[in-house]
This record gives C-alpha cells, sequence and structure tokens, in this order.
C-alpha cells in the first residue's frame, strides 16, 4: 500500500512535473517569507532581514535539488535527461546512428532469430502438462535389425507395443503413436494431410483435454474396430471446416475409407513431434482398413510404431529403465517374428528395452538441425562481435573528438562515474534500440527460416513463440555489445588531465599512443573474424557446389514421377502387372514422352531394400551374409535415367514370372561380389528374412549410381525385373522423361489414368524438385553462412578503412613533411599500405587459427572437402587481402595527394 | 582525556537520523507547515537545534514517501497558503517505535558515559 502510494506520488513528480514544481516553489517562498518576517519582527529592516533569511536557506534551487534527490524518481530523471543528450547527440550525428542502429538490428536480429528456432526445436518442453514425466520407450542401442521399416520413428514392432503395454510398470500410462501422411481426397488427385496413428491412451495419458467433442480414447482403439472415429487438431479443424461446430459427426475420408469426426484437439497441441504438426488422428486399430494388405498390425517384422509414456510418481527415467530391461528376455522371446532366420533372431534375442527423457518430445527437425543451428548462431555472434568492434572504433573516434567537452565538464565538477554513466546511457540507448528493431526483424527471419526448411511434400510447423528464454537472450546481447562497444570508448573519453586537454588549442597532442593502439586491436580481431566466417561461408558453399555438381549415375532434371494408386480397383496379384504395364503403355504414348519405365524405388527419395546376398546357386554361410540394396524396375529404367549400360542387356518383356530369375548390377556390386572380374552370368540368391529365393542370373552392367542420398559412398545395387516379383504392389511407380513443360506432362499422364479407369488415386512429383529438397540444409548452411561472411568482411574493411584513414589523418604533418622533403608520391603510398598490411597479416594469422580450430565443429556437415582446405584458406586469404588493400588504398593515395603547404599551414 | 583530542560537536547539528524523529514528534499534536514545524523544534529544544531548510524539505519528502506524513493545502492564521503536514496512522506508530528505541539508546549511552573506568 505505502510502495503503490510511492509509486504513485513518484509518477505524479515525473509527469505532472510543473505542478509539483509549482508546489515546492511555493512552499519555499512561504517558508523564506516567514523567516524575513520573523526577523523583521526581530527589529532587523526588510533588505537585512531577506539577505539573512536567504543564506539560511541556502538558495532556494539547491534546496529543491535535495528535496528531488530524495526520492526514486530522480534517478529515473537523470537517466531521462542522460537519454535526451544521447538521443540529440546521435539525431546531430544521423550517419553514425543510422549505421550503428542498423549493423546491430541486423546483429542482433540475426542472433535471436536463430536463437528462437532453437528454442522452439531445443529447448523448449511438450505442450502438456508435467511435461518433464514423459518419456520414450525404445530398444537401447538397436544394431542389425532386420524387417520393414516405416514411418519417420519406427522404434518398435504392434506385437512389442501389446507386450510393453500389459507389462510395464514404470508408467501410469503409455501409448503408441505413429506419423503418416493420410489421403484426405475422395478420389482423383491425392491430396495428403498430415495423420498421426495413435493408441486409445495417446491423448489421455498426454492429458490433453478437447476443445469439441472428444478424443480418441482406449474404447475406440479396439482391435477390429472398422473405422471408427477420428479426432482433427484445431488448426486443421480451422483451416478446412472454417472452425464450425456442426464439423462433429460430420465424415473425413481417410485414403477413401469414411471416418466420423468426433472431436477437436485444442489450438496450442501440434503432436509430441516438434517441428511437425497432425490433422488428423486415428486409432492404431483402423490401420488395417487403411494400410490394406500390407498392414503392420499382424506383421511382426514391421517396425513403424513409437511408445512413449508418463512416469508413476516417484518413478525416475532410470527406474523405468531398469524394469524395462528386466522384462525384456521374455518380450522379444515373445515376439520374435517368425520369418526370421538365425542370425536376425539371434540379435533380436539380445535386444534389451531402455527408456529415454522426452520432455521436449521428439524431432528428426532437432536431429538434424540442432547441430546446424548452434554453429550459425556461433557464426552469427561472430558477425555482431564483428560489429561491435566497428562501434567501439567510431565511438573511440568520437571519444577523441569529445576530448575537450569532456575536459571541460570535469573542469566545472563533473565526476568521472557521472560522465561515463551518460556515455554509457548514449550506448544503452543505440543498443536498445537496435535490439527492439532486431527483435521485430527476427520474428520474420526465424518464420523465412522455417518456411526455407519446410518443402510442400514434408511442411515443418514450429512453434516460435517469444518466450522468457527469448526476451533475456536479445536483453543479454544488447547489455553485452553495449559493453562491448561502449565501455572501453567511454573509459577512454574521461580518461583525460581538464587541464591539459584545455589548454591545447591545437590538435590531438593529447592522444596518446594506446587508443590508437586499441583501435589497432579491434581491427586485427574483426579481421580474424571476418576471416574465420570467409572461411566458413567457402567452405558450405563449395560444399554445396560439391553436391549439386556431383554425377549421381543417372539425370536429375526432366523427370517426372507419377504414382497410379489402384487399390480401390482390388486387382487379383496376377492382374497387376499386366494392368501396371497397360499403364506403362499408355504413358509411353503421350506425345512429348521420351521414355518411362517403373520403379518401386524412386533413387534418393529415401526409401530403400535391402537383403542378403548368398553367393552361387547352393549353400548358405555360417554367419551374416553380405547385404546388397535392391530396386524392382521394368524395362527402360536405365534409358528413362539415362545411366548408362556398361555390358549385358536391358530387361525385356521375356523376363516374365515363368522364365528364369534375372539380374542387372552396378559397378560397386561387381567390385564387391565379382571380385572385380565381368559379372555377367554370375549366379546369387536372395535371401528375405528367413526365406531364400530360386538362383538369379546376371544378365547386365550398369554404371554406379547414388542410391539413398547424394552424401553416401556408392553402394552395391541389385536390379531385379517388376514382371519376376511375385508380390506385386497395387500401385505403380512411374517415372518419366520428356524435354516438354512438366506440368503439361501431368495433365496429360492424370487424363490417361482416367482413361482407363478414373478411381484411381494419383499423386506426383518432380525428381529434380525431390533432389534439391535433400539438400536444403547443405543450401541453408551455405546461403546463411554466405551472408555472415559477406557482411563480416563489409564490416571488416570498414573498420579497416576508417583506421587508416584516421591513420592518416593523424600523420598528416609527417606525411607532409616527408612530401616537403621529396618524398615520392610511392613511398608514401606504401607507408600507408605497410601499416595496413601489418594489421591485415596479423588478423589473416589469428583467423586462420581460428578457422582451422572452429572447423572442426563444421567437418561433419561437409561433403567432398575437409575443413582444412587449402584452396578455401588461399581463397579466403586472396578475397579478404584484395579488399583490404583497396580499402586502405584510398586514404593512401589521398595522403599522396594531399598538398604538404596546406597541411603544414593548418598547423 | 586530552583538549585536543576530542572535537566537540558542532552547535546545533543534529546527530544523523534524528531530525525524522523529531519532525514526527513535533506533528504528533496538530498538523504544522513547514516554517512552524522548524520554528518549534527550535522553541521546545531552546535553540540547541537550528533547522536547516536544506535537510527538513529533503525530509518532509521522504516521510511523505514512507507514508509516514500526509500533506494539504491549507489556509494559514493569516490567510495565506501553506502546505501543512500531519501524522498518518503510520507514522504514528513509527515515532511510538522510535522514541522507545531513542529511549532505550540513551539509557544505554548514558550508561556507559558513567561508568566509572
Amino acid at each position: 500500500m505505502v510502495l503503490l502510494k510511492n509509486l504513485l506520488a513518484g509518477l505524479r513528480s515525473l509527469f505532472q512535473k510543473a505542478r509539483v514544481e509549482r508546489e515546492m516553489d511555493e512552499e519555499l517562498g512561504e517558508f523564506l517569507d516567514a523567516t524575513v518576517k520573523e526577523k523583521m519582527r526581530r527589529g532587523m529592516n526588510r533588505e537585512a532581514a531577506l539577505r539573512a533569511a536567504r543564506i539560511e536557506m541556502g538558495g532556494v534551487e539547491a534546496v529543491k535539488e535535495q528535496v528531488r534527490a530524495a526520492s526514486w524518481e530522480s534517478r529515473i530523471e537523470t537517466l531521462w535527461s542522460d537519454l535526451r543528450f544521447g538521443a540529440r547527440l546521435l539525431r546531430l550525428n544521423p550517419v553514425f546512428a543510422g549505421a550503428a542502429i542498423l549493423s546491430l538490428a541486423l546483429g542482433i536480429g540475426a542472433n535471436t532469430a536463430i536463437f528462437q528456432l532453437l528454442d522452439a526445436v531445443r529447448l523448449r518442453t511438450l505442450p502438456v502438462k508435467n511435461a518433464q514425466e514423459i518419456a520414450r520407450v525404445a530398444i537401447d542401442h538397436r544394431n542389425g535389425a532386420s524387417g520393414n521399416f516405416s514411418t519417420r520413428y519406427p522404434d518398435l514392432t504392434y506385437a512389442m507395443w501389446e507386450q510393453i503395454r500389459a507389462q510395464q510398470q514404470g508408467f501410469s500410462g503409455v501409448f503408441a503413436w505413429g506419423p503418416n501422411p493420410f489421403n484426405i481426397a475422395p478420389g482423383g488427385e491425392v491430396h495428403n494431410v498430415q495423420g498421426l496413428w495413435v493408441s486409445g491412451e495417446f491423448f489421455s495419458t498426454l492429458g490433453v483435454e478437447p476443445v469439441l467433442g472428444r478424443l480418441l480414447s482406449v474404447e475406440d482403439d479396439q482391435p477390429g474396430c472398422g473405422s471408427p472415429g477420428a479426432t482433427i487438431s484445431y488448426s486443421f479443424w480451422q483451416r478446412e471446416y472454417g472452425g464450425e461446430r456442426s464439423v462433429l459427426g460430420r465424415t473425413l475420408t481417410v485414403n477413401r475409407h469414411p471416418f466420423p469426426i468426433i472431436g477437436v484437439a485444442p489450438a496450442d497441441f501440434y503432436g509430441v513431434e516438434v517441428g511437425r504438426y497432425f490433422d488428423v488422428a486415428v486409432p492404431l486399430c483402423a490401420e488395417p482398413i487403411i494400410t490394406g494388405e500390407d498392414s503392420r498390425l499382424k506383421s511382426r517384422s514391421g517396425w513403424w510404431l513409437s511408445v512413449m509414456g508418463r512416469l508413476k510418481p516417484g518413478w525416475t527415467v532410470e527406474r523405468a529403465a531398469t524394469q524395462l530391461r528386466a522384462i525384456s528376455p521374455g518380450l522379444f522371446e515373445a515376439t520374435l517374428p517368425p520369418e526370421f532366420n538365425p542370425g536376425n533372431a539371434k540379435h533380436f534375442l539380445q535386444y534389451k528395452l531402455g527408456a529415454f527423457a522426452a520432455d521436449s518430445g521428439l524431432s528428426d527437425l532437432r536431429r538434424d538441425y540442432e547441430k546446424p543451428l548452434w554453429l550459425l548462431l556461433a557464426l552469427a555472434g561472430l558477425v555482431l562481435l564483428i560489429a561491435s568492434a566497428n562501434l567501439a572504433n567510431l565511438m573511440l573516434a568520437r571519444a577523441s573528438a569529445r576530448e575537450k567537452e569532456m575536459a571541460m565538464r570535469m573542469a566545472v565538477g563533473a565526476s568521472r562515474g557521472r560522465l561515463i554513466r551518460q556515455l554509457l546511457v548514449e550506448s544503452l540507448l543505440l543498443a536498445g534500440i537496435g535490439a527492439a528493431l532486431g527483435a521485430l526483424l527476427a520474428r520474420s527471419l526465424s518464420h523465412v527460416l522455417v518456411a526455407s526448411l519446410s518443402t510442400q511434400s514434408d511442411p515443418l510447423f514450429v512453434e516460435l513463440g517469444t518466450d522468457w528464454r527469448v526476451l533475456g537472450f536479445t536483453t543479454a546481447l544488447a547489455m553485452l555489445t553495449c559493453i562491448l562497444f561502449g565501455l572501453a570508448p567511454a573509459m577512454r573519453a574521461t580518461n583525460v588531465a581538464p587541464g591539459l586537454a584545455l589548454k591545447e588549442s591545437g590538435r590531438g597532442t593529447t592522444q596518446g599512443r594506446s587508443p590508437f593502439a586499441l583501435r589497432r586491436i579491434l581491427v586485427v580481431s574483426q579481421i580474424a573474424l571476418s576471416f574465420t566466417l570467409l572461411v566458413g561461408a567457402l567452405l558450405f558453399s563449395r560444399s554445396l557446389n560439391n553436391l549439386a555438381g556431383l554425377d549421381a549415375g543417372f539425370r536429375q532434371s526432366g523427370i517426372l514421377v507419377a504414382d497410379i494408386d489402384f487399390t480401390t480397383l482390388n486387382l487379383a496379384n496376377e492382374g497387376r502387372i499386366a494392368f501396371a504395364n497397360d499403364l506403362l503403355r499408355r504413358v509411353r504414348a503421350i506425345p512429348g514422352m521420351d521414355a518411362a519405365t517403373i520403379a518401386e524405388i524412386v533413387p534418393l527419395s529415401g526409401n530403400g531394400i535391402n537383403h542378403d546376398i548368398l553367393l552361387g546357386e547352393t549353400g548358405e554361410p555360417e554367419g551374416d551374409a553380405p547385404v546388397a540394396t535392391f530396386n524392382r524396375v521394368s524395362p527402360g529404367f536405365f534409358e528413362t535415367l539415362q545411366t548408362r549400360l556398361l555390358g549385358g542387356r536391358d530387361f525385356d518383356e521375356h523376363d516374365a514370372a515363368k522364365t528364369p530369375n534375372v539380374a542387372i548390377v552396378n559397378e560397386t556390386f561387381a567390385k564387391k561380389f565379382a571380385k572385380g572380374t565381368n559379372p555377367l552370368g554370375m549366379k546369387f540368391r536372395v535371401r528375405t528374412l528367413g526365406t531364400v529365393s530360386t538362383p538369379y542370373d546376371v544378365v547386365g552392367l550398369v554404371k554406379d549410381t547414388k542410391y539413398g542420398e547424394l552424401r553416401e559412398d556408392f553402394q552395391p545395387i541389385v536390379y531385379t525385373a517388376i514382371a519376376q516379383f511375385d508380390h506385386p504392389d497395387t500401385d505403380a511407380q512411374i517415372l518419366m522423361r520428356s524435354n516438354g513443360p512438366l506440368q503439361n506432362l501431368m495433365a496429360a499422364v492424370k487424363s490417361t489414368a482416367n482413361e482407363v479407369n478414373p478411381n484411381m488415386d494419383i499423386s506426383f512429383f518432380t525428381f529434380h524438385k525431390m533432389i534439391e529438397d535433400g539438400l536444403l540444409r547443405d543450401r541453408l548452411m551455405a546461403r546463411l553462412s554466405g551472408f555472415f561472411g559477406l557482411l563480416a568482411v563489409l564490416l571488416a574493411v570498414i573498420g579497416l578503412y576508417g583506421v587508416i584513414s584516421y591513420m592518416v589523418a593523424r600523420r598528416r604533418n609527417e606525411i607532409a613533411i616527408r612530401v616537403a622533403l621529396g618524398a615520392g608520391r610511392e613511398s608514401i603510398v606504401k607507408l600507408v599500405l605497410g601499416e595496413a598490411g601489418a594489421l591485415l597479416g596479423v588478423g589473416l594469422v589469428i583467423g586462420a587459427v581460428l578457422a582451422l580450430s572452429g572447423g572442426k565443429a563444421a567437418g561433419s556437415m561437409l561433403f567432398g572437402l575437409k575443413p582444412w582446405d587449402v584452396t578455401t584458406f588461399a581463397l579466403s586469404i586472396l578475397l579478404l587481402t584484395s579488399v583490404s588493400v583497396l580499402a586502405s588504398f584510398l586514404p593512401a593515395a589521398r595522403a599522396a595527394r594531399s598538398d604538404p603547404m596546406h597541411a603544414l599551414r593548418q598547423e | 582525556m586530552t583538549k585536543n583530542s576530542v572535537k566537540s560537536a558542532k552547535p546545533g547539528a543534529l546527530v544523523q537520523g534524528t531530525l525524522d524523529m523529531l519532525i514526527l514528534k513535533t506533528l504528533e499534536l496538530q498538523p504544522m507547515h513547514g516554517y512552524g514545524i522548524a520554528i518549534r523544534i527550535e522553541q521546545i529544544s531552546k535553540s540547541v537545534f537550528q533547522v536547516n531548510p536544506g535537510s527538513l524539505f529533503p525530509a518532509f519528502r521522504r516521510l511523505e514517501r514512507a507514508g509516514w506524513l500526509a500533506s494539504e493545502w491549507r489556509e494559514t492564521e493569516n490567510n495565506r497558503r501553506a502546505k501543512y503536514y500531519a501524522l498518518t496512522g503510520l507514522g504514528r506508530r513509527q515515532l511510538k517505535g522510535e522514541t522507545r528505541e531513542w529511549a532505550r539508546q540513551a539509557a544505554a549511552i548514558a550508561r556507559i558515559l558513567q561508568a566509572e573506568s
């Protein structure tokens, strides 16, 4: 209460200043009057009484000042007047203020944006109650696992989930879930949304409450449930249904099966996967009707689920892990896939379950981007350092210009501390405005950053709120930069002997060596840091170049992929290949089509198949068999992708179900399995889990191509004829090459498919775009580090230019005397450039050391070059040296051109 | 005790921190304006304490902010406007506490000074 009154009174005297002042004047005037009257009553005349009273009082203004100092608001007033003074100085110097604020805003903005992203994907916990209780259940150090892996988190199989749910003790609730794209189009072109498989315990364990209707529960998730309800996310509700309450009971088509919508999840709940979102959640029991014959529910070798739980009170992650470890032997015994061969089973039975803290959820975004983001934050931090050094340099220059002012103020009684405080307030003003603008900038920058990581097929969602960590980070940055660029110049500026400074009428004789030494140190560190950033920028852009220019072994442009799904036609096994071939024939007949083929795996899509290779026609090895990757293709695959056939033949129509198995292999396969000899005619069998195929005959050899991703080494690849596969898919993935616009091709493929049967689902993507999307991270690193590098070099060069210009101005007399005594222009230029060269040289050496030690962090992100790449270093040195020479040549030339008499006369 | 070893206290200067207490005490009976308070302190102390406006007015501001004094503008006895200060409930309690503490300390100091050494 008292505090409040104090606050109010203080605010009153701040905002009703005139009135409070008036009252104070009146009160003191009254006091003075009364004193005078009293003295006159005692017999003094008016004059003498007034004089005596005034002496007693000691000056009205002084008393007022003392009264003001008795309350807190006076401090604010001093600060305020300092701020106003600072603002006035900055207004008088708009170029300096503008440059300072802009560089700070950019530096702080970039840092804040990156930190905001890091905060969102790394530091924040899941948007659920008591997130610290959430843990993930998975196999500890799983290696040598076999089976079918699908979804982003293929931790466990359905059978394991059932066992864990039944036997675990450490969790008050456990749930299983898996992300999956759902096609919600009723037919025709596919419209995929972000879907979730969730077990009945998902929402209740996480403690999520519906905003409308109800969420999926255990009752909804009963085996054999058919198509029960679906829960949709808040954003999906808003986007697709305009937030209408009538959405309850409406039907959503998921992969052509109707699901009634039973409820809407709250707005802030995006799931348990940071960086992603979900649109639709359906219970696990609905998986068989959605996935059809490939259902993973009953398959013991189908890995597709992630299991998480909420720890019981008093249970720690370690204790839960111990219990899970104890039940592991029996659990894996009970869930052993019957189709496993002894080798697979041996690995499988040794698995141990573990529990892992998951308070911040799961995130493949975090896995892929956490390290790059920290690295980018470090780079952005260096840029801010360079910007601060530049500002410090500017402030130092101003400090020497204001030497007289400071001396004068100290002479009339200001303390050094007071002056430093005032100068720091000025810096604080710059830092504050810079930080405020930077924070604004960061909001858009971080959204741009997320958008640049998001692709159409793989959309991201990052909750980019400004929380206390982000605010604290920005404030800390502002304070830090303020101290970095403000403190040393303020100390320097106030370190004057007033008498000496005022006596000197000439220029700058009081400037000792040290301020200039400080400026040199600043420039050297700027050069060193910008060199480090330049090396980083060049490393990442050269790495991206390596990846983009890499010969992957196939053509990347002008190729369209269409996935035509004919599941709804319910074709029998035998009819599918003929149907797909018929589709392919029709697609090939489209005008402008250069080549087309069907392939099971699109190279670089991230999908893959691998199996054991058993060499020869009989026998089985004791231990682990060597592994190769596989693709099932139709004739024309190599022609479509323009992969060179090195020997033998392509598949043709004669390779069919009834003819002997044939295979085409790549060079790496030949190297590995045929020991470099000609592999044509070689025989091998393929072991799939427990079953071994009939022998394959190698009929062709093709050039190496990348299989899973661009960064990998070439792998041994076996191509088999899709016509010889005994479990044909119910979709045809057709790769088409055409010189025409792919847009037209899409329309033509759609109408062709419609002619065959309008009841099929079609989706498209372009091969080139898919590969580009795979290089997202590399492109991001190259672009951002390039931007930072450029900025850093620009700032450092400005710094160097400033210092050299200053040096030239300071040594004007000396240079003039030299010229007057007959020194040539070249020798003057040489003198100045020598100075710049020394700074540059020291900076480069320190920078190289920094770059070498910092490069390790970037090592794993680079492709085709090492962090100590000599060419990159040479290029960086060349670049930085040439711009530095340019920047110092200008003041050097000016110095050489100057008229010596003019300079000397001014003295 | 030699003559030069101790500087006698400057006449009229207040012991640190006692001005606040004296102001509160002066206002115990009735609200007064600034000059009245100064005169009253001088009179009652028989001119031992002379209160200087440079410390009196800051003290008013301080005590008002602490919630011990309230102020209002009123007519004086000779029809002029003056700012009157009055003790608040909180101020009254504060005065009681300070008086008690002062008595305790003064007695203690007196005992020490009178002790035979």
